[in-house]
């Protein structure tokens, strides 16, 4: 029974493979798995007992890592990790890049947690040389990894249906079911519909330097609701020495955009609506003992709609259509039993159309070459890669004789990245480990051609990237069962990032600019341990603190006292965040506690009184208990967040939601 | 476990809790000698970055040399979320200063004396303020839309009782009116059009104060932005081009001879008159050099043309970064300009006296644009 919440047991597998699933096993069993540096990862029933909404929610408890979040359950939320910006940040769909070529942000708030088994990030990229050469080209990559159909003994199908509800008017039932066709393949279906008003109550209060109380206003928020569908479905094939999968994924949405709270101003109208369509496959083949083969491919298709039917603004009513085909192909050769070489070449295309005026309609061409080995000497394990990047877009221009398509932009680079660990002593589980990498971001359509906005001129941004660290992971049979502690230090440099500027008096009117340059030096600290108590207690603990001093190096004129942004810590990053769980389990009943700090910020560089930012932290409970009803397993939960109803900002003007309830029915068969 | 306690304490130390949201005090700075003139001092609007909730109020007491930053909190601490969103103009009619606040979609009316809150009309995409006879005239952008192609919205003219602060009449104009001019019974309006692509309004709304009704639409130049009456029965229009291949220009239009009699070919940002020269600034974005044009003028009214092509005469001109307001003491001569920086930081209003020599600056809110004298 102890054992069942395996939650923070995931978390100790320094080493091999951290992928349960039998399918994977019967590949990579022929081999031990070198993990570099491993990720920081939550899994199945540790997502399940965090209070999260969203994938959004659940990166909350990762380290190095801060949300954008725009609050409310339709709200968007990106993630910045380590301060290098939401654009360097990959976000892998079962194994599959997600893609925005528009404005490479990726809303994580729209990612359900409903059947998501596995979320991993990885600083610099996946310890990993077999993976698509995309995989190698983000400063840090989350990925998400839906659950796969697994039978019981005599089982051939699983049904799961959860109900959630709870405060902003939740509605959010979904259906799992899953189905061994055969031997060797199975098939999985997921429909999950979320409907919300998104009312919160807010408050705002501020008071005078002698302390007394000026003015306390409380309102709701409005235009927050949300109506989404989600539909999956996939099929999941076992080989002799190879697996296959192939997948279909369909989002469709309607939300409000509540907008920056400001003077007279309580509530917006703008809409929005989302349809993403998604297919991707995957097949991996092992061909003798020494060569593996491993291809992936993809068709995307998102449309988005955005409507401003408020005649107090600009009214804008846009709809935007991008298109996506990726293939891949990965080599791995076993040079030696402990050196590996990979070879990966990617190709994607990207379009977008848009009703915009004068638009250019861009098309991207991406080859992605990486060429990767890894090599094992007693104690010390190392990666080393080395990717390709050969861009083209063509855009069309309206030029006096008429609209003529050519060649606006073209881009090739190589990049490096460089991965090392070292055990010292060869019994005690102490690791010390480092890596190095450059890597850059292709300015988005919206950077390059939005109408107006857009910058042709623009370059890539950049990262370096250096990290050293230490880990000390070690199981003990006895009341303590298991401690992992584990720090890096690291250093990123980013130059030319681009920036949104105004053009003149007006303010209505923005440019793209590669004006800046950040260097970011942080600690990431992760402390977990896992206690056996009596009585059939089981206790696990997980802290997170980070340390980032982010500083803005764009301007070294703009350098004064008053309010100079030279060397001053960038917008929203706070200098102190982390986080703390606990979780208890005694028999069939659970509880979590879980607590996240975001310490002081400035919403601008220049860190003056006017753009200071509160801390916020949120104490959020959850219990639950499960039973069994004939051949049914019921669990029931229910969830605090905001325990102590604090009133908080992530980003400024944008009210987060105060102490809220979610109920949550589970039924399996 | 002792490292993990270890960990834990270290942490609570290292992190803070949150603090009262205190409202921000009003900063005074002593930046120059008093001056003794019958202008009293200026009220310096920062228009804030859009969506942050942070126009901001300044004073300049001429008669201390202090300038006081952020007073409409604490002259107004029972006032919810500050002065607003996007102060776009401001100007002093009675005892009364008014503020127009364009995101937050009213102007604000204030004691001029005190900066204490009066009250406020509600104008929806307000822009630019004049005074006639009782009745305050803002020009908004937000009229009835066209919906189909363009979806071009129209915009208008509010005729607000100063008495009430009731908007009591609108006339309908072109599309996205902005600055307006009062002569001789008549609101002259340069439309912009500023939300068409392409940028194709190009005409001065003639509207007649009695019937209060647009009685003619006079063709001048795409995106036009101020209009400025000088002693001579003639305005002077600014236009912000397109960006592109059509720059920022100056007309002058002749009322009586209804035509325009001079273009000068002089980008304009801001514009202030003073007698009988037009004090310019312009910093305008090209989208062909992707690059700010910066350029001062001084244009006289009466030859209209460009008299000199920089009024900074000892070459502080270089510290400013980006010159967005100006303005003129109309006893001492001294210019005033605002200098908003990179658009996001506190930005800096610079004095100089009439020769051109700075006397003194001193660091505002974020934006800082608009200026109105008090006392005269």
């Amino acid at each position: 029974m102890l054992l069942t919440f395996g939650w923070v047991l995931a978390q100790s597998e320094v080493e091999g493979d951290s992928i349960t699933n039998l399918n994977e096993v019967v590949v990579r069993a022929t081999k031990p798995y070198a993990e570099v540096i491993p990720a920081q990862t939550l899994k199945g029933e540790q997502i399940e007992s965090l209070n999260s909404h969203s994938v959004a929610d659940a990166i909350r408890y990762f380290s190095g890592v801060q949300i954008k979040d725009y609050g409310g359950v339709g709200g968007i939320k990106t993630v910045d990790i380590r301060s290098m910006g939401t654009n360097h940040m990959g976000v892998f769909y079962d194994g599959i890049q997600l893609g925005n070529a528009q404005n490479g942000q990726i809303d994580l708030g729209k990612f359900s947690l409903d059947n998501i088994e596995e979320i991993s990030l990885f600083n610099g990229q996946k310890s990993e040389i077999f993976q698509p050469a995309r995989d190698f080209g983000s400063a840090g990559t989350i990925y998400l990894r839906t659950r796969r159909p697994q039978f019981d003994e005599g089982e051939s199908t699983n049904v799961k249906a959860v109900f959630r509800t709870g405060s902003f008017g939740l509605v959010n039932p979904s259906i799992l079911v899953e189905h061994q066709l055969s031997n060797s393949i199975s098939l999985s279906a997921n429909i999950e519909y979320i409907n919300a008003n998104g009312k919160y109550k807010f408050r705002y209060k501020k008071y005078l330097s002698d302390g007394s109380l000026a003015w306390d206003t409380t309102a709701t928020r409005q235009n927050g609701d949300i109506e989404s569908l989600r539909l999956e479905a996939g099929l999941f094939g076992r080989l002799n020495g190879g697996r296959w999968n192939l997948k279909a994924y369909f989002y469709d949405s309607e939300k409000g955009i509540p907008g920056a709270i400001v003077n007279n101003v309580w509530k917006t109208a703008q809409r929005q609506w989302d349809r993403n369509f998604f297919t991707q496959g995957s097949y991996m083949q092992r061909f003798g003992d020494k060569y593996e083969l491993m291809v992936n491919a993809k068709y995307a298709r998102d449309y988005m709609h955005y409507l401003n039917p408020d005649t107090t603004m600009m009214y804008i009513d846009n709809e935007f259509w991008q298109d996506e085909i990726y293939l891949s192909v990965a080599n791995k050769y076993t040079i030696l039993k402990d050196w590996d070489v990979n070879l990966s070449v990617d190709y994607q295309w990207n379009t977008l159309d848009a009703t915009l005026h004068n638009f250019a309609y861009p098309t991207r061409n991406s080859l992605l070459v990486a060429l990767a080995t890894a090599y094992k000497w007693r104690g010390l394990k190392g990666q080393a890669s080395l990717l390709g990047t050969f861009v083209n877009d063509r855009s069309t221009a309206n030029i006096s004789t008429g609209s003529v398509t050519r060649l606006t932009k073209s881009h090739e680079e190589l990049t490096p990245a460089l991965f090392l660990s070292y055990q010292p002593i060869d019994d005690v589980p102490f690791n010390l480990r480092a890596f190095y990498k450059r890597i850059f971001r292709m300015p988005t359509f919206n950077d390059l051609y939005y109408t107006d906005i857009g910058n042709v001129n623009l370059n890539p941004e950049y990262v370096t990237l250096y990290n050293i660290g230490a880990q000390y992971a070690a199981n003990f049979n006895g009341l303590l069962r298991r401690v992992l502690i584990k720090a890096d230090a690291y250093y990123n440099h980013v130059t030319d990032k681009i920036i949104a500027v105004p053009k003149g008096t007006g303010q209505y009117r923005w440019m793209m600019m590669n004006i800046g340059k950040v260097k970011i030096r942080g600690i990431d600290v992760n402390a977990q341990a896992s206690f056996n108590l009596p009585c059939d207690i089981a206790l696990d603990l997980n802290m997170n603190y980070t340390y980032q001093k982010a500083q803005d190096y764009s301007d070294p004129t703009d350098n004064d006292s008053y309010a100079g942004t030279y060397k001053g810590q960038i917008a929203y990053i706070p200098w102190h965040s982390g986080s703390t769980i606990v979780h208890g389990a005694w028999r069939d009943l659970e509880l979590n506690y879980s607590f996240i700090y975001v310490g002081e910020r400035y919403h601008n560089s220049a860190n003056i009184p006017a753009n200071y930012e509160q801390p916020w932290y949120t104490h959020d409970i959850s219990g639950s208990y499960r039973f069994k009803f004939n051949k049914v397993r019921l669990t029931a939960t229910v969830e605090v967040n905001n325990l102590f109803n604090q009133n908080y900002e992530v980003i400024q003007n944008y009210p987060m939601p105060g102490r809220n309830y979610k109920f949550i029915l589970k039924f399996e068969l | 476990m002792k490292k993990i306690a270890m960990f834990l304490v270290a942490v609570s130390f290292l992190t803070a809790c949150q603090k009262d949201d205190v409202l921000p005090p009003p900063t005074d700075t002593e930046v120059s000698n008093p001056e003794l003139t019958e202008v009293s001092g200026f009220y310096l609007l920062n228009e804030g970055s859009m969506g942050s909730n942070n126009a901001t109020l300044d004073y300049y007491d001429y008669s201390k040399g202090v300038y006081t930053t952020n007073l409409y909190p604490t002259a107004n601490p029972d006032v919810p979320m500050d002065l607003g969103d996007l102060g776009v103009d401001m100007a002093i009619y009675g005892n009364r200063l008014y503020t127009v606040i364009n995101g937050s979609n009213k102007v604000e009316v204030m004691d001029a004396a005190t900066a204490r809150r009066i009250g406020q009309v509600e104008i929806p995409n307000c822009r630019y303020i004049k005074f006639h006879e009782g009745y305050a005239y803002v020009t908004s952008y937000a009229g009835p839309v066209e919906y189909g192609s363009g979806n071009n919205q129209v915009g208008y003219v509010a005729k607000v009782d100063t008495a009430s602060l009731a908007v009591v009449d609108r006339c309908l104009v072109g599309y996205q009116p902005d600055g307006l001019e009062i002569v001789g019974g008549k609101i002259y309006v340069a439309n912009s059009g500023g939300y068409m692509y392409p940028l194709t309004e190009n005409t001065l709304s003639v509207i007649d104060i009695a019937s209060f009704t647009e009685e003619e639409r006079i063709p001048v130049a795409i995106n036009m932005q101020y209009v400025i009456a000088d002693d001579n029965n003639c305005l002077w229009i600014s236009s912000r081009g397109d960006y592109y291949e059509t720059p920022s220009r100056l007309y002058c239009y002749d009322i009586a001879q209804h035509a325009i009699v001079a273009q000068l070919e002089v980008p304009v940002s801001d514009i202030c008159i003073d007698d009988n020269n037009l004090y310019i600034i312009s910093s305008s974005w090209n989208n062909l050099t992707y690059s700010y044009d910066i350029a001062y003028a001084k244009v006289n009214v009466d030859s209209r043309t460009k008299v000199a092509d920089n009024f900074i005469a000892d070459g502080s001109d270089a510290d400013i970064i980006m010159p967005y307001g100006i303005a003129v003491n109309p006893v001492t001569k001294d210019i005033l300009i605002t200098d908003v920086h990179n658009y996001i930081t506190p930005g800096t209003v610079y004095c100089f006296d009439a020769t051109g020599k700075k006397k003194w600056s001193a660091r505002t809110g974020v934006i800082p644009a608009h200026i109105t004298f008090t006392g005269k």
